[in-house]
């Protein structure tokens, strides 16, 4: 049984690869996966929206999917691969990853909250359709659990349309 | 949050198992995107929380030579990408495809989603149309039942998770003239509930408009998933054409019960439900919707 729970109650041993370092550590049984991530492991780039999975601030990616980490129990990472807005551009500090960089040219960020979960809907599902040329409306089902109350979306659909087009070599 | 312990099984044997040795004191989780948010307000009274995402058997969609097979544990990714049902279970993955957003749909799996029990959930009113069993495992041992009859009340399923684990859902692999197909009415695409959703499957009798049979499911119009059955049966037998189509769409408005909520008025949602079930009927006819390999033709 993986995941299963030490000697004492409440209390269990996981280990899991985040932003591809390897965690090994004991959590409670009860913990949220966003609470793990940002109260544990000090990473608050993932952000706690509406805490019930309907904002996707929270957006994180778990074994290749965008998933909300505030509806997601922490034991459930044992064994997965996740990342998040902090492992984005691989490791390398003070770097940017391409997709962010678009986002600032584009303008497709104001006050910053939805940003790393909109960030990583729209990895996850370039990831997804690798190779393939995606549309404008693929994006937006893409990033429909992402709520902006800024932007009104069209920037953020903007900057992940030129970035996708320039990641498959299309001016 | 309550419980003490989380386990993560990895066959049903060890679920039910777990379940019989905590005498009602644990209960099973899915995908959890109802369970823990239900939780935040209303806190589950647990000890323990059996996951059963890990079991391989339960994330399965597969046939055999009679029915079709899905996995408690399929998320409505799964569905929605499945190159099975997108040919013989085109209902299904119309509703699938409607429920959440895809962080939801990545998670949510189908036996939450009917275990729920919501009077609209979409992927149970599908499943309802198809007229699918459902396949339940307790420390008594296996045993079977159609979906519509685990419903007992909003909210409220004769499924018990502290003693009963949903191992799939079956239904019969459609033959040729059967079709069906899901449509929806909410205030959005993304992460709204239904003000009214259907699910439809007919078998129409070769070279013609003839309908052999035919299962409307519709939601929310009762306190559960609701079987139209006064139209259903206005239906059987009589050649689908422009009149009978707007026959049946009076029928199914005079049949539903629906209830007046934030979401929409009682009249407009008895109103709402005959208008998708002509559309329905409609593309049924027009061959959109069509199960089984006709389509491919």
């Amino acid at each position: 049984m993986s995941g299963s729970n030490n000697a004492q109650a409440g209390q269990m041993a996981i280990s899991f690869k985040l932003n591809a370092k390897e965690y090994n550590l004991t959590i409670s049984a009860n913990e949220r996966l966003l609470d793990l991530i940002r109260n544990r492991l000090g990473l608050i780039g993932t952000k706690e929206g509406c805490g019930g999975g309907e904002c996707g601030a929270c957006t994180i990616i778990m074994n290749g999917q965008a998933v909300n980490s505030c509806i997601i129990p922490a034991a459930r990472a044992d064994g997965a691969e996740i990342l998040t807005v902090e492992g984005l551009s691989g490791g390398m500090e003070n770097e940017l990853h391409p997709l962010q960089k678009t986002f600032l040219e584009k303008g497709a960020i104001q006050c910053g909250y939805c940003t790393p979960g909109m960030l990583l809907s729209a990895k996850a599902l370039l990831d997804q359709n690798e190779g393939k040329e995606i549309s404008r409306e693929l994006i937006k089902e893409g990033i429909s659990g992402n709520i902006c109350r800024c932007t009104g979306y069209q920037k953020i659909v903007d900057a992940i349309y030129t970035y996708a087009r320039e990641r498959k070599g299309i001016e | 949050m309550t419980w003490e312990n989380y386990y993560m099984p990895l066959t049903t044997g060890e679920a039910i198992e777990l379940l019989v040795e905590k005498q009602g004191k644990a209960r099973i989780i899915a995908g959890g995107t109802d369970l823990m948010v239900q939780h935040r307000s209303d806190p589950l009274n647990v000890r323990a929380l059996i996951d059963i995402g890990r079991i391989p058997g339960l994330k399965e969609i597969r046939e055999d030579s009679r029915r079709i097979y899905i996995g408690a544990s399929v998320t409505h990714s799964q569905i929605v990408n499945s190159a099975l049902l997108k040919k013989k279970g085109r209902v299904l993955v119309e509703a699938a495809r409607t429920v959440g957003a895809p962080q939801i749909r990545n998670v949510g799996t189908v036996g939450g989603n009917v275990v729920n029990a919501q009077p609209a959930a979409d992927t149970a009113i599908a499943l309802t149309a198809l007229d699918a069993r459902i396949h339940i495992l307790s420390g008594d041992g296996e045993f079977e039942k159609p979906v519509i009859d685990t419903f007992l009340g909003p909210g409220k399923s004769c499924i018990d998770p502290s003693k009963e684990l949903v191992t799939a859902f079956s239904y019969s692999i459609p033959g040729p003239g059967e079709r069906s197909c899901f449509a929806r009415l909410a205030r959005r695409e993304s992460l709204a509930l239904p003000i009214v959703n259907l699910g439809l499957w007919l078998c129409l009798e070769e070279d013609d408009h003839i309908l052999k049979d035919i299962r409307i499911a519709v939601g929310p119009m009762s306190t559960v998933p609701f079987r139209a059955r006064e139209t259903e049966a206005l239906l059987k037998g009589v050649l689908l054409d422009k009149a009978v189509i707007e026959k049946a769409g009076r029928s199914i408005s005079d049949e539903v019960t629906p209830r007046d909520s934030f979401r929409g008025s009682a009249d407009f949602k008895k109103q709402m439900i005959g208008v998708i079930l002509k559309r329905s009927l409609e593309s049924a006819l027009e061959g959109k919707g069509v199960d089984s390999d006709e389509r491919e033709q």
